[in-house]
């Protein structure tokens, strides 16, 4: 009598430790919040070069950035249609800036550039206000009176004769590359206008960019009041929140109707409700863990692939309770539910499986990348905790009598098929072989080799961004210069050594031109050598007279530039404020930023007009410049190089991971089953099964990324139950040969595991669409083998039962 | 990224130095254009596709104790393409084509919107719309006025807005027939800029432009 009531005690205390970890779990979960931009796929620890990749991606200018295109209608009518939006856009705070080719900032710029030419101009130096080159400068501007621009521009010459305006102007040789109609920027082809709108909020702030997306859509609404036309929108904003919803939609959309065919499959064989409901209980239990452990992990964010990947969580974890509702239906004693019998008989079976599991999913936890570390964690929490709830909990709920379906003769139908089955070993063998020549034609286009793979952006999306982009003429920002320092004055003055060391290359068409801070908020220290080359007043004068001497003016007409150049001399150096209002401020704010203890300064490199799209910059060169010209400590980055590199150093480390998860299996596997033939029994139909996965994919043509990688882990976590079950370790009762009601749990599970995961192989999201087309066919594939190269059936049982 | 480099500003040597303009402007004469003589001018102007002639500019400014002088070629390809190549003294190039102009002077190029610099664009639309015959494009920015002949007419032209007028006080164009012989720009304090346009050997068919 003792027995029981310790057995009641002990499922009594298991019943209140599942509910407070339920509770606890929930009140973590609730505590969580979803990102769903990249930054999950980017490393923990990176190198320099990586760190300002991740940055730039997250909240660099890169990540504010949302291309806006209107379509539909007609020309004017997306003009006006463009400035109202723009109108509207610029005094909302949450945007920086909105272009459309309106020149709002002109009159302040053309002040500022006006007002400080003198510290600004890169032409002036001691030489410069010399005798002999003011007589050329000054040359220099009478030509200019000549040119077409000679009506215009005579209104500078007593002003600024020595040409320091078109000095400033002519470093920056950015074309207007984008055409305009009716004031605003239209596309190439004419059938858009287009916008650019820079964001307050960094990229990575999904929140605030869903908000900017609104505040587009609302003043894109109020100017199409008519609905004539449409609005398109990209840029990684975007595609963050775009993700975001996506992975909502297409969760909620896939694992409502997985769960609806689960259901209705298990409601089928139950034929109880109650029973059904107990059956989700591990599924629940093990998702909500999952999140919270997770959540716990990383601080309170759960980025939403990890959530997607949830879903399929609910595939494997309902075939824990499927075996022991199923299974343990054989096992009564006196009209009773015997739950030691199954728990004897095939727990160890279900708990290899899990351990199985949990040991491929735990090598990703050592994944120096969160995202993937993420859905390690949630894997082993998840599936522990089902299997756990499954062992522990569930036999307590479940009444004494179950009334499930007599599924004997199913059973025996399936026992009869099974014993056929091994008459199908050369079919493995052949799938197999077509699988490995497969892969082998096509190993060099087999992997994915951009991070863009990861991304959950759609390709339509993709091809909408290039377009939008091509039509602003704003290609990526691909190639960086980027320097560090303790003060803005230390990087500003790192920045004009970078230029100098640039420029040559530019002249040598090594590089198309770069952008730089210090062009309009010279370092203090370049304001003062500027200052300094102006001479004095009467100086300058003479000087002056001497220069125009041979020019048709009279030296009085110079009066303003003696005293403009007399007042710049003593002016107090310009400040980042000086340039409020004006469009060199979001230039300078852009490139010039402000971490905790460090400054640093971006300097974005074009490739020559005559390059290649594709073509990378000559970054020997580049670094070899950057060397010999004191700028050694700053760093040159290929962007795009780096992403690549990234994802290329994630795939290895995914594929080490998953290659060490295979290995922990093996060890795993030969520790428990202390057979290297059983350990083979279980491990070749799961590998014949991966095998003609990636075949069948290689064939389709569907490059495989580490996506792909983590589903076969996902299929070995499912399909190695199948194979303990085959592999005789739960059919104890008749040595050979498998119970019918255990044939029936597998098919029951198999079915299910294809509802969950079949299904995925349809989200729009790369993520799922990797996990639905490995393990759907995947599972049934794990299942056939298992059953087909299950071990002793070459040779029937010569006693049979 | 480019494009948040202050590509706005960026414009040319030519327009920003624009700043000092003061608004003088003129009262125009409020005549009513809608003659006879300028549609027929017009529609005759409008016939020729293509053109090419050199020019010699010369202009008149107050500051200077002598004017100052330009030559080189120009070029016209109907609609809306007009080049103006200046070789002398120093080479420079200006195209305006469609709402976009490029201005080529010392190895460095500048194309901007042409609807972000309104006097640039007036000054421009009062040749090639000429060129072009096309009316609209004229009065867009001017009130016309035509005097003279098919065989010699005088085709002036008068800022229609006071922030163009305060650049220019009225265009002159001398023509004979389809061609343009001579482009006189007046501005309000007095200075002026000549262009004579003499077609060029090497085209045949078109003659002037």
């Amino acid at each position: 009598m003792t027995l029981p009531r310790l057995s009641l005690t002990a499922a009594g205390m298991a019943l209140r430790l599942w509910l407070l970890g339920l509770a606890a779990c929930i009140a973590i979960a609730s505590n969580t919040r979803f990102t769903a931009d990249l930054s999950a796929f980017l490393p923990q620890l990176p190198s320099a070069a990586q760190q300002l990749l991740v940055d730039q991606l997250r909240e660099g200018l890169v990540s504010r950035l949302i291309l806006v295109g209107v379509e539909g209608g007609d020309a004017d009518g997306r003009a006006a249609v463009s400035r109202a939006m723009a109108a509207q856009l610029r005094r909302d705070a949450r945007f920086r800036s909105i272009q459309n080719g309106e020149p709002v900032n002109q009159s302040a710029d053309r002040e500022y550039v006006f007002a400080h030419r003198y510290v600004l101009s890169p032409a002036v130096t001691p030489d410069h206000f010399s005798e002999a080159g003011l007589t050329a400068a000054v040359g220099d501007t009478f030509d200019l009176l000549a040119s077409p621009a000679g009506l215009f521009t005579k209104q500078l010459l007593p002003r600024d004769p020595t040409g320091e305006v078109a000095a400033m102007l002519g470093q920056l040789d950015a074309e207007q590359r984008v055409p305009m109609h009716a004031g605003a920027w239209t596309s190439r082809d004419g059938q858009r206008a287009v916008l650019l709108a820079q964001t307050a909020s960094a990229g990575s702030d999904t929140d605030g960019q869903a908000q900017a997306i609104d505040a587009i859509r609302g003043a894109f609404a109020q100017a199409n009041k008519a609905g004539t036309y449409r609005l398109v929108m990209t840029g990684p904003g975007v595609f963050s929140v775009n993700a975001r919803d996506t992975i909502r939609h297409d969760v909620e959309r896939l694992s409502t109707a997985g769960l609806v065919i689960i259901v209705a499959l298990l409601l089928f064989v139950y034929r109880s409700l109650p029973l059904l409901g107990l059956g989700l209980l591990p599924v629940l239990s093990g998702a909500l863990a999952g999140v919270a452990a997770v959540s716990l992990w990383s601080g309170g964010v759960v980025h939403g692939l990890t959530l997607g990947f949830g879903t399929t969580l609910i595939g494997e974890a309902v075939d824990y309770s499927i075996y022991l509702f199923v299974q343990s239906a054989q096992y009564t004693r006196d009209g009773k539910r015997d739950d030691k019998a199954w728990v004897a008989a095939f727990w160890p079976t279900v708990r290899l499986g899990v351990l199985t599991s949990v040991c491929g999913f735990a090598s990703l936890l050592l994944s120096g990348f969160p995202g993937l570390a993420q859905l390690g964690l949630y894997s082993v929490a998840g599936l522990a905790a089902a299997a756990l709830v499954t062992r522990f909990v569930l036999p307590g709920l479940m009444p004494a009598t179950l009334k499930l379906r007599d599924v004997t003769p199913l059973g025996q139908r399936l026992a009869g098929v099974v014993d056929a089955a091994h008459r199908l070993r050369w079919l493995v063998a052949v799938l197999a072989l077509a699988a490995c020549a497969v892969l082998a034609t096509r190993h060099d286009q087999l992997w994915e080799h951009e991070l863009a793979a990861l991304s959950p952006v759609s390709a339509a999306d993709r091809a909408l961004d290039t377009r939008l982009r091509a039509d602003l003429g704003a290609p990526d920002v691909r190639w960086l210069v980027v320097l560090t320092g303790p003060d803005r004055e230390t990087v500003l003055q790192g920045a004009e050594r970078v230029g100098r060391a640039l420029d040559p290359l530019v002249a040598q068409g090594v590089i198309g031109g770069y952008e730089s801070p210090a062009r309009y908020l010279p370092s203090e220290a370049t304001q003062r050598a500027r200052q300094a080359s102006i001479p004095p007043s009467d100086v300058l004068a003479k000087r002056l007279r001497a220069a125009v001497a041979a020019q048709p003016v009279r030296p009085a007409l110079f009066a303003p530039f003696l005293a403009d150049a007399e007042r710049a001399r003593t002016a107090p150096p310009i400040q980042p404020q000086d340039l409020r209002g004006t469009s060199m401020a979001l230039a300078v704010d852009a490139l010039l930023t402000h971490h905790d203890t460090h400054w640093s300064v971006t300097l974005p490199l074009r490739a020559p007009a005559a390059a290649q799209a594709d073509q990378p910059l000559d970054a020997t060169a580049i670094r070899a410049a950057l060397a010999g010209a004191d700028a050694s400590h700053a760093l040159f980055v290929d962007l795009k190089g780096e992403s690549d590199n990234l994802y290329a150093g994630y795939m290895h480390e995914a594929l080490m991971l998953s290659l060490g998860g295979v290995a922990a299996i093996l060890v795993l596997l030969a520790v428990t089953l202390r057979s290297p033939r059983r350990v083979l029994a279980t491990v070749l139909p799961l590998a014949a099964a991966a095998l003609v996965v990636m075949g069948g994919l290689a064939a389709a043509g569907q490059p495989l990324t580490l996506l792909h990688l983590i589903g076969l882990l996902l299929l070995v976590a499912v399909g190695s139950n199948y194979a303990l079950f085959f592999n005789g370790q739960g059919g104890q009762r008749g040595a050979d040969r498998m119970s019918p009601h255990t044939l029936v749990s597998l098919l029951l599970a198999n079915l299910t595991a294809v509802a969950a995961f079949g299904l995925l192989a349809f989200s729009s999201l790369p993520l799922l669409k990797a996990f639905g087309l490995t393990v759907g066919p995947g599972a049934v594939l794990a299942l056939w083998f298992s059953a087909i190269l299950a071990p002793g059936r070459r040779h029937p049982p010569e006693t049979p039962k | 990224m480019a494009r948040m480099s202050p590509s706005s500003i960026l414009p040319s040597v030519l327009l920003a130095l624009t700043l000092c303009a003061a608004p003088l402007a003129r009262a125009a004469d409020a005549a009513d254009s809608a003659s006879w003589g300028v549609d027929q001018l017009m529609s005759t102007l409008a016939q020729r596709k293509t053109g090419r002639a050199t020019f010699t500019e010369t202009k008149y400014l107050s500051m200077l104790e002598k004017p100052v002088e330009s030559s080189g070629e120009l070029i016209f390809v109907a609609p809306d393409r007009l080049e103006k190549r200046t070789i002398r003294p120093k080479p420079e190039n200006l195209l305006v084509e469609g709402e976009m102009v490029t201005v080529e002077r010392g190895g460095k190029r500048f194309t901007m919107p042409l609807q972000n610099y309104p006097e640039l664009a007036a000054f421009i639309e009062s040749i090639r719309g000429t060129l072009a015959g096309n009316r609209n494009a004229l009065e867009r920015y001017y009130r016309l006025k035509i005097a003279g002949r098919a065989s010699h007419w005088t085709l002036t032209l008068t800022p229609a807005d006071s922030r163009m007028a305060a650049m220019v006080s009225e265009v002159r164009i001398d023509g004979t027939q389809d061609a343009l012989d001579v482009v006189e720009i007046r501005q309000p304090d007095g200075d002026r800029s000549v262009m004579k346009i003499r077609a060029a050997a090497d085209t045949s068919d078109n003659g002037k432009p």
